[in-house]
């Protein structure tokens, strides 16, 4: 391999394990704080990335629809979680599982009876469209490195609030023991409702930012959930630092396994994952 | 939690079924054998997760090596044999389930749920990915398996009402080995660990054995309702490896009732029942499913099993 492939596909490696973190961080907050296993977080990808197609379609612009996509999903996390979700806290994971599950056959077709089954294509912002010419043949498009950008901001945002905000103690208060934050004033519901609500528009974000890329298709939501898991369970549950470890991972783990083994490639983050489990049950940053 | 199933009423209904074929309904024979085919499928979670506790969101792994080992060993231009692409389809799926549960088994409760998930999409992909299969087209099944006593043919797979009975009576067998299983001490061990694995532990139970050897045997019960309905179908693709499949087989699981053995055959018949239903109404027969299934959690707990009980219950 020459080096401007390898950095090609380094960079594609470092973009795709970031998009994957946006996404899977809210679920493992969802599962440290909440205790939830949730399987239609992939189902909020999905609608982020088809409330881009239609948003942008309705607003004329890229940067409109991903504004008002995030209100949306931000205030659809709210309902979700007040109709739905707080009633599965105290409930075993198998009734966690099939709720969600019956949620992301509701989605679907939800979807299916608002858009349709067809593949669509989203436009991106002009000013992101060129790409950086490497070489005489090989570019790297400037859009890819703007997604990865994006989410390099939005973890280090991450990373203060969790660690340097009042907010952020009691976010990480509920992860380590519930009943004893809320038996100190932390008024837990109200943390759950928002914390629920800001892994939906993560999810739903990194939806819009992929759109662009992968284009918009029915089944996104399930094959970026199993990843997410896979992250998770590399990661270590409930932890944002080890859900981003294992998303980078995987991105170079899927990248370089498409360059290097394209016949296995779809096995590769499996292989890694059964490798880490073997290592450490718990995963990289859990606790046993 | 009740044990004993109701013997009388279940065998009023296999007796139903049996004579259900002489009403000539060649379509009601063929979907009557796949949902029992799903019950067979759905008994050998039950085992798992209902019996064991242990809730694999991954089970369609071992339905889809199953019917992938009989469509690949079958002889492209005459009918395979029963008796070696049978026993051959449900160890391959054993071992696989072996072999994973050596990993999964090291987990437990969310972690164990999302890896069982994980692994069964490895198995999807090893499917979808590779030329072992025929990729994402699948591989048809030219000649369905038959199986002959020195050379005189016993039963024909490709013959609907064979295979209708052939299908009740793994039902049947499958439901009374596990129901043996329950009351063995090896049942009663995994109903031990289920309630309280430290315990168990600390009693000098090999907890993980047992374990291993109830996902092992899932895992080739499960492999029995892949083989067979890789025979009804006629061809597989990775789809059945899907984890839609899983998921759809741990619903009927619940559907029927959690830790009850004949909640699985209840759930099983629900669940074509409910999809038929629909699919007869609408195209996105998913759509009310889904909201049947988000209801069920919400306002039925313990599945249709426990509809009974709550009906026996004085209202006070």
């Amino acid at each position: 391999m020459d080096p401007v492939t390898f950095l090609i596909q380094s960079l594609n490696g470092l973009q795709y394990g970031l998009l994957l973190f946006l996404v899977a961080s809210g679920l493992t907050l969802v599962f440290g704080i909440m205790g939830v296993v949730n399987l239609a977080h992939g189902s909020f990808y999905m609608i982020g990335a088809y409330l881009a197609f239609s948003l942008s379609a309705l607003t004329g612009s890229f940067f409109g629809a991903v504004a008002l996509g995030i209100v949306l999903s931000v205030v659809f996390g709210l309902l979700l979680e007040w109709a739905l979700f707080s009633r599965l806290y105290h409930r075993d994971h198998l009734d966690q599982v099939l709720l969600t599950y019956g949620l992301i056959l509701i989605f679907e077709e939800l979807r299916s009876l608002a858009v349709g089954d067809d593949v669509h294509s989203v436009a991106m912002p002009d000013f992101l469209s060129a790409s950086i010419p490497l070489t005489d043949t090989l570019s790297y498009p400037v859009y890819r490195l703007f997604m990865s950008g994006i989410c390099i901001v939005l973890a280090m945002s991450m990373y203060v609030v969790i660690q340097r905000t009042r907010l952020g103690m009691r976010i990480r208060a509920g992860t380590s023991n519930r009943e004893m934050a809320q038996g100190l004033g932390i008024d837990i519901r109200l943390l759950f409702r928002f914390v629920f609500a800001f892994g939906v528009a993560l999810a739903a974000l990194g939806g819009m930012l992929a759109a662009p890329v992968s284009s918009v298709f029915p089944g996104m939501g399930s094959q970026v959930l199993i990843l997410c898991f896979v992250v998770v369970v590399i990661g270590g549950i409930g932890s944002v630092w080890g859900a981003l470890l294992a998303a980078l991972l995987i991105g170079f783990t899927d990248t370089f396994g498409k360059v290097l083994f394209p016949d296995y490639a779809g096995l590769s983050v499996y292989v890694l994952m059964a490798a880490i489990l073997l290592w450490r049950p718990a995963g990289l940053f859990g606790r046993a | 939690m009740k044990h004993s199933p109701p013997w009388l009423l279940l065998g009023l209904a296999a007796l139903a079924l049996a004579a259900f074929p002489l009403l000539g309904q060649a379509f009601y024979v063929e979907l009557l054998a796949k949902v029992m085919i799903f019950a067979i499928f759905a008994m050998s979670l039950q085992l798992l997760a209902g019996v064991a506790g242990l809730v694999s969101l991954g089970h369609a792994a071992w339905f889809g090596i199953a019917a992938y080992t009989l469509v690949l060993m079958a002889p492209k231009y005459h009918p395979a044999n029963l008796w070696i692409t049978l026993p051959a389809a449900v160890l391959a799926a054993a071992a696989a389930a072996f072999v994973v549960g050596l990993l999964v088994l090291r987990t437990r409760g969310i972690y164990f749920i999302m890896v069982t998930l994980a692994f069964a999409q490895m198995f999807y992909f090893v499917f979808h990915d590779t030329g072992l299969g025929g990729g994402s087209d699948g591989v048809y099944l030219n000649f369905k398996p038959e199986a002959r006593i020195a050379g005189h043919l016993l039963f024909d797979l490709g013959n609907s009402t064979h295979f209708f009975y052939v299908s009740l009576g793994a039902m049947a067998a499958v439901f009374l080995l596990l129901a043996a299983i329950r009351r063995s001490p090896f049942g009663h061990a995994l109903d031990g660990m289920r309630a309280n694995e430290q315990r168990m532990r600390a009693l000098g139970f090999p907890v993980m054995r047992y374990q291993l050897a109830a996902f092992t045997l899932a895992g080739g019960l499960a492999g029995l309702a892949g083989y067979l309905a890789a025979c009804q179908f006629g061809f597989v693709n990775p789809e059945l490896l899907a984890w839609h499949e899983s998921g759809n087989v741990l619903l009927m699981v619940i559907l029927g009732g959690l830790g009850q053995l004949h909640g699985a055959i209840l759930g099983a018949f629900a669940f074509a029942l409910l999809q038929e239903g629909f699919a007869s109404v609408t195209r996105h027969w998913q759509l009310p499913m889904g909201v049947v299934i988000v209801a069920l959690v919400l306002f039925l707990p313990g599945g249709l099993a426990s509809i009974a009980a709550r009906l026996r219950r004085p209202r006070s």
